[in-house]
């Protein structure tokens, strides 16, 4: 049986449809919404790269039962900005050119995001710590590291 | 929605050119639809200028590359070096990379080649076209074509007067000509573009959420499938049920084919729920080696042949001149490529004709692989590259690719498959276990008179036919394809003037499990021999690190390299303070590499740090000179060097495969933990650029010197030799308790 979840998604209301309460929110974001900006990494909650906000809070939708999601409210990578009003950690992450294959930089923007919105001026091993569940295979971390530093200089 | 097909097939491109430089294309309003193989006429002919450049009648320049962009930044590089040799700006340039009906076969994206071969051969088109036009306007303008010049792609007398672009000299005809491999090519003093740090062209969409990664992939009609792959390595499927998997909604059918079984369902979830769900019976195989005794079985292998790659004097009589002898045995363990998204690829067999949209570094070879595999014709396949997550090698790609296209084959509808996380970390062929062997033996006066290595590498995987594709194991299907790459470079040796020495590669036959390149693969493992026994024999000749290899090193670039490190890195004399005796013992090592001896030289200084008391090592930073030649993109330079980097201290003090008798244990990043942002080090780099050189790769020299450098800088810190890769707590604790104290 076919069941509708409404939430929230990037300030726009959106009903989801599952046969299964269990199925993660992942795939109702990238498959019936169309929104890839999220990855399937692990499926495991492990890597970071599925992060989402939820309620604001960065959250590993990979593992996140879309049952349990009804009536949250979900921002995704494109909703935290854009090419015309970018967040100041997208124009960062372009400034410090913070990316090799990219896979993994949805999770680290969004987890970033989502720690420099309660933490001002951080110190980098405070940004380390933050972003120590977030993997990253190709090596990226000292620009990302630069990238966060300097978005939470804008943001102060 | 998300992206439908988008295929470059809309371009006027497609005229029946045959081996022509489609200046103009003058047809055909722009059609956004998928169109099958057969259709498409554009030259793939490396030899045809129009295999690599259109020029349309806006001026607008299309770049059909072979290399592709695996997240190092080389389509952005290639791409300027195609807008500087045609002198039009670099927006004006749109790339198209590794799709088999469009782009000619320039080999795979590999090897640290993709600047370095694949765009210096784009330069030589681009330069040729240049030519052409500027020989055109000449005729045109009725002025010499040395007294012209071009600009933003119009070409204008150098003393004035009118000029004529690109598009109108196009006009409606269609230029034809042949690669000229003399062409002349830009002086290197009237660079715009080449040298500068032009943005990645990828990386905004990748912030925003916009691009399309091969996971992102839709085609109308596509179904999803995952792939329940065997219980152990070679284990065969004796039966399974799928009654179960008809309560899922979505649920349609499995693939069962031998070994190869697949699950399919008209959505993502149903298809993971029905791989969770499926009961497939495996027979039970244990043929894999004891993990704690991987160097014992690598020693026993059976050796296909003994090649000697390197042979001055007669090392035999030199090592029995010295006064000290020394000897050493290293190793290396097995790593998986871990990338950070699975292996997904959707394929589309029909009527004969398969496409697949594939992140293969190689869709060349890959087309070539799965015709062979289906028994097609190699023109009735087409693979399209669109990018994955960073592969470092050849990953499970390939392999997603061949299960994808035995499906789609077997449905007769396109199917989206991805790997799970555990198909990755189990089913990617993996980084072979490396076993070095050294002797040396040095004078009253600390000269090393004889030097002798012998390395223990799997090579037999990959001489027939590339790494075999997964899916014709499983489902016994035709294997043998085109010659692959060398698995290890046989360009091992020693970069330096050392007397009397001879360096055998013994290549193995068999490897513990299905093995593949990985970054820096046979270099990496040898310069950790190389340059970990160097700096063991310095130490035994009390001679300083660096001293050691400016005492044997000729080559002028690489002393250049050595004494830029040397200030760079701030180095003082090895022994001219005690060694820490606290509980955080401190220090750092060299090492250097002329990468297979005849590109790109790199020289590192690691620092680090060992906690004694568990044996954990920290690379604090590493300070990185690097002389590539002429640098394309210096910031991506950069950003590649740091990835070797990061990525390499990740593989020299974390990562370790590990598994049973039957299958890879470590199977997700629990159990294959990675370097985290907590302990990644400082990396500061100093670009030696040099305009007039060729331009050399760096994809992955200075992943080569990382493993040795670490290993000498624990020496440096606590006295104590490691030399089995990855230095993980408890070897380094067993090295630490073997210190005369």
């Amino acid at each position: 049986m076919t069941i509708a979840i409404k939430l929230t998604v990037n300030g726009k209301p959106q009903v989801l449809h599952t046969e299964d309460p269990s199925m993660p929110l992942l795939y109702a974001l990238r498959d019936e919404l169309g929104l890839h900006g999220l990855h399937f990494g692990c499926g495991l909650a492990q890597c970071g790269a599925c992060t989402v906000h939820y309620y604001g809070e960065a959250l590993r939708c990979c593992v996140m039962p879309i049952s349990a999601v009804a009536g949250a409210e979900v921002v995704t990578l494109e909703g935290l900005g854009t090419p015309e009003k970018p967040h100041p950690l997208q124009q960062a992450f372009i400034d410090e050119q913070a990316a090799q294959c990219g896979y993994c930089i949805n999770g680290m923007i969004m987890q970033a995001a989502a720690f420099l919105a309660t933490t001002r001026r951080p110190s980098e091993d405070q940004v380390r710590q933050a972003l120590a569940g977030n993997l990253c295979k190709c090596g990226t971390h000292v620009r990302i590291i630069r990238a966060v530093m300097r978005a939470a200089e804008k943001m102060a | 929605m998300l992206p439908m097909l988008d295929t470059p097939l809309s371009r006027r491109v497609f005229l029946k050119g045959g081996g022509a430089l489609v200046v103009t294309f003058a047809l055909a309003p722009p059609a956004i639809e998928a169109q099958p193989s057969r259709s498409i006429t554009k030259s793939v002919n490396p030899d045809d200028v129009g295999a690599f450049l259109a020029i349309d009648d806006r001026g607008m320049v299309t770049l059909y590359s072979g290399k592709v962009e695996l997240g190092t930044g080389a389509v952005t590089a290639i791409t300027q070096m195609c807008a500087e040799e045609l002198s039009v700006p670099f927006g004006r340039v749109t790339t198209i990379q590794g799709d088999t009906a469009l782009t000619p076969n320039q080999g795979p994206t590999f090897a640290s080649l993709s600047i370095q071969d694949g765009g210096v051969q784009i330069r030589r088109a681009a330069a040729t076209a240049r030519e052409a036009l500027l020989e055109q306007a000449a005729g045109k303008l009725g002025v010499a074509k040395n007294e012209l010049a071009v600009h933003d792609g119009v070409i204008t007398p150098r003393h004035g007067g009118n000029g004529v672009p690109y598009a109108e000299l196009v006009g409606d005809r269609r230029l034809m000509i042949k690669v000229n491999p003399a062409a002349p090519l830009k002086d290197p003093k009237e660079y715009t573009i080449v040298g500068k740090p032009v943005p990645r062209l990828d990386i905004p969409a990748k912030v925003f959420g916009t691009f399309n990664f091969v996971q992102d992939v839709k085609v109308p009609g596509m179904l999803h499938a995952r792939m329940i792959h065997p219980a152990a390595v070679r284990a065969k499927l004796e039966g399974f049920n799928d009654a179960a998997c008809r309560k899922i909604t979505g649920y349609l059918r499995a693939v069962r084919k031998g070994d190869f079984l697949a699950v399919v369902a008209s959505n993502e979830w149903a298809a993971i729920s029905a791989s969770n769900t499926i009961v497939a019976r495996w027979s039970a195989w244990a043929g894999l080696p004891d993990e704690s005794k991987l160097f014992e079985y690598v020693r026993n292998s059976k050796v296909e042949r003994d090649v000697v790659f390197q042979s001055e004097g007669d090392s035999a009589a030199g090592l029995k001149r010295g006064v000290k002898t020394l000897q050493a045995t290293y190793e290396l363990a097995m790593n998986t490529h871990g990338s950070i998204g699975p292996s997904c690829a959707v394929a589309d067999y029909r009527n004969g004709q398969l496409t697949v949209w594939t992140p293969s570094q190689a869709s060349h070879l890959l087309r070539a692989q799965l015709a062979i595999m289906l028994q097609m014709k190699p023109e009735n396949v087409r693979c399209i590259y669109v990018e994955g997550a960073g592969c470092y090698g050849r990953n499970g790609s390939d392999d997603c690719s061949s299960e994808a296209a035995l499906i789609s084959k077997e449905i007769g509808r396109p199917v989206r498959l991805q790997w799970m996380r555990q198909d990755e970390h189990g089913w990617d062929p993996k980084g072979p276990p490396a076993l070095l062997d050294y002797r040396a033996s040095l004078d009253a006066d600390g000269r090393i008179t004889g030097w002798e290595a012998d390395g223990f590498i799997p090579e037999r995987p990959l001489r027939r036919s590339g790494v075999t594709l997964l899916a014709a194991v499983l489902a016994d299907l035709p294997k043998f394809g085109p010659p692959g790459a060398p698995l290890h470079n046989i360009g091992l040796g020693i970069p330096y003037a050392i007397p009397n020495n001879t360096l055998t590669a013994h290549w193995l036959i068999d490897t513990p499990l299905p093995a593949a390149w990985i970054r820096a693969p046979g270099r990496m493992q040898n310069t950790f021999g190389n340059e970990s026994f160097l700096d063991e024999i310095a130490d035994a000749a009390g001679v300083d690190p660096f001293e050691i290899r400016v005492r044997y090193l000729k080559d002028p670039r690489g002393l250049e390299v050595l004494e830029r490190l040397r200030r760079f890195a701030k180095w003082e004399q090895r022994g001219s303070k005690p060694r820490d005796a606290g509980p955080v013992a401190r220090g750092r090592g060299v090492s250097y590499a002329k990468y297979e001896l005849v590109r790109t030289y790199v020289g590192v200084v690691a620092d680090v740090s060992v906690e004694r008391a568990t044996g954990r090592v920290k690379v604090d930073r590493v300070s990185v000179v690097h002389d590539c030649g002429q640098i394309i993109n210096p910031d991506g330079l950069r950003n590649q060097i740091e990835g070797n980097v990061v990525q390499t201290v990740s593989r020299s003090v974390v990562e370790k495969l590990t598994f049973s008798r039957s299958a890879v244990t470590s199977l997700n990043w629990g159990s294959y933990p990675i370097l985290t942002f907590p302990n990644v080090p400082e990396v500061v780099i100093d670009l030696i650029d040099r305009p007039n050189e060729v331009p050399w790769g760096a994809g992955e020299p200075t992943t080569s010197v990382i493993p040795s450098a670490i290993a000498n800088a624990i020496f440096d810190a606590t006295g104590a030799r490691v030399r089995s890769v990855p230095f993980r707590p408890a070897t380094v604790l067993a090295a630490l308790a073997s210190v005369p104290r």
